[in-house]
């Protein structure tokens, strides 16, 4: 790329070096075709912990999450370069089984997308496919405490064997958060999990993300600045395809380093 | 600028025209729509009404005694033996026994083509089948001819009777008799028949004019010559005529020209061949005996309007029909022989079954060569292959392949399937082949669509939680495009089902007398499909195919609903589920 030059280095808070980390990225350049969509990415990402990308439409941020379990790969023309570690593990490699991958990282879209099944069903594909229960209750055991863990159980426990997409919203991106957590993955990525959502709706998530962090490593991408400075620990602002400042919410929100951030979160562009 | 009261008269200017431009619109929709449905509701109701007479049948039954003698030449029951019997010979007598006055071959002959000689195969099948019938008499019921059953059915002629009340007398009971009546009755005839003589040379006469008028204009002299000659001909024959019509003293005679009279009297069928004596004397030929040859004052004059030289029932057949209908001989049933026949050279004995079968074993093979290998096809294409050149070309020859004209998949057929491969002619095996590779591109073509149709949330959530892209197709892709897949296989099918050009191609177009058998082995018989059949019975030789054309389409049509239903219920049940 000709303005690779001119892009300016990431600025890592203290606190966001050497840490104990669940995901090292290193390096790691996306392309579309001929479009460079991510600049060498290098970043640790804690582990029981919620880790929130932000930045303006376009810079990234889903893409780079996208890389942590490889969803890019069913792109046709994108391609990932760089070191992706979980646990000191590369995975960006051929050698690693992308289905292997994505039943330790679990993924939660923009938009609820529950399979037109049976909310037992839905909450069961998983554990069925990677064969992680080995009677039927104890099938019905993992339903039963994923959809606690993602706070639906009440809501929906006498009708378990009715569509998932008769749900609300909310309860619809609960019933996918169950999903994810039914296979107990290690990871937890969500991207833009409450942007089709209502305003209660985005509280329970939110309140449910605060809950799951205590088992999980979860990345977040979110637009909204407050959702990231409520329910983070550490925030990744992006731009232009750049890391551009990484470092715990509290410091990115209140004394940014760069003045990209600072326009960034105080409104003046984005 | 325009200020706001400007914009508004603007809008509301060109608002009307808006409406009208809509209204317009709508009207032409409802208009085309209306269009369709009467359109399709005179299809249904032509063919509807044209099959109406060949769902009816008139069935002649029959005492027919089983001669063992004549059924079991050998004597010994043995099927060899029975097999050999004259079963021809046991339905002429029966039918003899009818009218026992019917005895010169030439009438004989009349008589027995009454029904097919066909129908004592099925008499041989029904002894073959219980060969304790044997020595008995059963009661034989088989079709009527196909002439004698469009006449019972009211197709070949109008005919009415009147009743002269005069009293006639009669000289006897068969052979040529003579009726006299007590007063001129049969004048009436004698008048019809001049008028119509008299028509008849006007009609000779203007055609004589028109070749003299063609004859002056020509400028060839041959050409003028022979004109002028034929001019003189019918000029001749006019005249003829004119004299025969003029000639009121002398005796009429009754030619197959003109519409048939006849005589019933007596419980007797006279067919009057000469009338004299002023009206008042019919000469003729008795065609059923009468019962005595009293005096009567209770007869009828029975006349056919179309001459027996016009139509393909002669006189003597229709009263020997007509009789045996009387006696309760023959009664209009349903045709169940359209149902349980195959095709046959006798159309009172042909059905649809062969072809219904034919069409079954031929569908069986296309459905399953075209849908698993266009599924898989559109499923690999749209799900696993990448993106390039190659594929790129690939779907291109897809789509071509869809515009190609089917003879030339018939073609093919021929040439690898046939010639190559050399798989048995006229078999469902090699028309299923050839009509699924006919079918191929709809199925690939519209499962793609219905496969890109599932959102790729669907694919993202399955890869998501760890599903294999096989896994993602199977589990979560195939079962919501299936509706889509579903409903393109359908069509490719149905659109199969009525194809005629490439099974010509591949010879289904033989005459198949016998059904396929309904399994594996059926495969290679030779067979023949529906649309096939009734473009064979529309080129029949025989008049009475035709009818049974409509029918056959009812019931092809009666087979695409039937399979577009099952089509439907299956998506519903599909959709239902999600």
């Amino acid at each position: 790329m000709a303005d690779s030059e001119n892009r300016t280095s990431t600025v890592y808070h203290d606190a966001a070096k050497n840490l104990a980390a669940k995901i090292t990225l290193d390096g790691v350049d996306v392309f579309y075709g001929q479009k460079q969509a991510v600049h060498s990415v290098a970043m640790q990402i804690p582990d029981r912990s919620v880790t929130a990308f932000i930045g303006p439409s376009g810079c990234g941020k889903s893409t780079i999450l996208r890389t942590i379990n490889r969803m890019n790969e069913t792109i046709d023309i994108a391609r990932t370069s760089g070191s992706i570690q979980i646990d000191g593990e590369e995975i960006n490699s051929k050698a690693v089984d992308p289905v292997l991958l994505r039943a330790r990282v679990g993924m939660v879209f923009q938009k609820p997308n529950p399979f037109p099944k049976s909310i037992f069903d839905n909450v069961a594909y998983g554990p069925r496919i990677h064969g992680l229960a080995t009677s039927k209750t104890e099938l019905a055991d993992i339903v039963e405490t994923s959809l606690r863990k993602a706070g639906l159980w009440d809501e929906v426990a006498d009708r378990l064997d009715q569509p998932g997409n008769g749900l609300s919203g909310g309860q619809q991106q609960r019933l996918v958060i169950a999903r994810a957590i039914a296979v107990s993955p290690e990871v937890i990525l969500m991207d833009e999990p409450c942007s089709a959502l209502d305003p209660i709706a985005t509280a329970k998530i939110e309140e449910l993300i605060d809950e799951l962090r205590e088992n999980y490593c979860i990345v977040i991408v979110t637009h909204s600045m407050a959702q990231a400075a409520r329910v983070s620990q550490m925030t990744a602002f992006f731009h232009m395809g750049d890391l551009v400042e990484y470092g715990p919410t509290e410091d990115i929100f209140t004394n940014p380093h760069q003045s990209r951030t600072q326009d960034y979160i105080t409104g003046r562009f984005g | 600028m325009t200020d706001r009261a400007d914009i508004r008269t603007l809008v509301q200017a060109r608002l009307a025209q808006r409406y009208r431009a809509e209204g317009r619109f709508r009207i032409f929709g409802i208009l085309a729509i209306v269009a369709a449905i009467s359109v399709l509701a005179l299809l249904i109701f032509s063919i509807a009404s044209q099959s109406l007479s060949a769902f009816r049948v008139n069935e002649l039954t029959l005492s027919v005694t089983l001669d063992a003698d004549r059924i079991d030449p050998l004597g010994d029951r043995s099927e060899a033996s029975l097999r050999r019997g004259a079963y021809n010979g046991l339905i002429q007598d029966a039918l003899r026994a009818e009218f026992p006055s019917v005895e010169n071959r030439g009438d004989l002959r009349k008589l027995f083509s009454l029904y097919t000689p066909l129908n004592s195969a099925r008499l041989q099948n029904r002894v073959l089948s219980n060969p304790s019938l044997i020595g008995q008499t059963i009661d034989f019921t088989f079709p009527i001819s196909d002439d004698a059953d469009r006449y019972l059915q009211g197709l070949t002629t109008t005919s009415h009777e009147i009743i002269p009340g005069d009293a006639a007398t009669i000289t006897g009971r068969t052979g040529d008799i003579r009726i006299t009546a007590d007063s001129d009755v049969f004048s009436p005839i004698v008048t019809d028949i001049r008028a119509t003589l008299i028509e008849r040379a006007g009609e000779l006469e203007n055609r004589a004019g028109r070749y003299e008028a063609r004859a002056a204009a020509t400028a060839s002299v041959e050409a003028a010559e022979g004109l002028t000659r034929e001019a003189a001909q019918a000029r001749s024959e006019a005249a003829d005529i004119r004299t025969l019509a003029a000639n009121t003293a002398a005796s009429v005679n009754m030619s197959p020209d003109l519409p048939s009279r006849l005589v019933r009297i007596n419980g007797g069928v006279v067919q009057i061949d000469r009338i004299s004596n002023g009206g008042r004397i019919a000469e003729g030929r008795v065609l059923v005996t009468l019962d005595h040859t009293n005096a009567s004052d209770d007869w009828t004059i029975w006349t056919l309007d179309t001459p027996q030289s016009a139509r393909r029932i002669l006189d003597a057949q229709i009263v020997w029909a007509e009789t045996l209908r009387e006696r309760g001989r023959v009664v209009e049933r349903f045709n169940t022989y359209l149902f349980t026949n195959a095709d046959s050279r006798e159309p009172e004995l042909a059905g649809v079954l062969g072809a219904i079968i034919g069409t079954a074993l031929t569908m069986l093979v296309t459905m399953l060569l075209a849908v698993p290998v266009g599924v898989a096809t559109a499923v690999y294409l749209e799900e696993f292959a990448p993106k390039n050149r190659l594929t790129g070309f690939i779907e291109v020859n897809i789509n071509n392949l869809a515009a190609v004209p089917s003879i030339v998949f018939g073609l093919l057929g021929l040439a690898v399937f046939i010639s190559l491969f050399g798989m048995p002619r006229s078999a469902p095996l090699v028309g299923g082949m050839v009509l699924a590779l006919m079918t191929l591109p709809t199925v690939i073509i519209t499962s793609r669509a219905a496969l890109k149709a599932v959102p790729p949330s669907i694919r993202e959530a399955a890869l998501g939680v760890g599903a294999s892209r096989l896994q993602t197709v199977i589990h979560h892709v195939l079962p919501l495009a299936a509706p889509g897949i579903l409903t393109g296989s359908i069509i490719g099918l149905a659109q199969a089902m009525g194809e005629t050009a490439p099974l010509l191609m591949i010879g289904m177009v033989a005459f198949v007398a016998d059904a396929p058998s309904l399994s594996v082995g059926g495969l290679t018989e030779p067979a023949t499909v529906m649309p096939v059949q009734i473009f064979l019975w529309s080129d029949g030789a025989e008049r009475a195919f035709e009818p049974r054309t409509a029918p056959a389409i009812l019931i092809l049509l009666a087979l695409m609903i039937g399979f577009n239903a099952v089509a439907v219920f299956l998506r519903r049940r599909f959709e239902r589920r999600w």
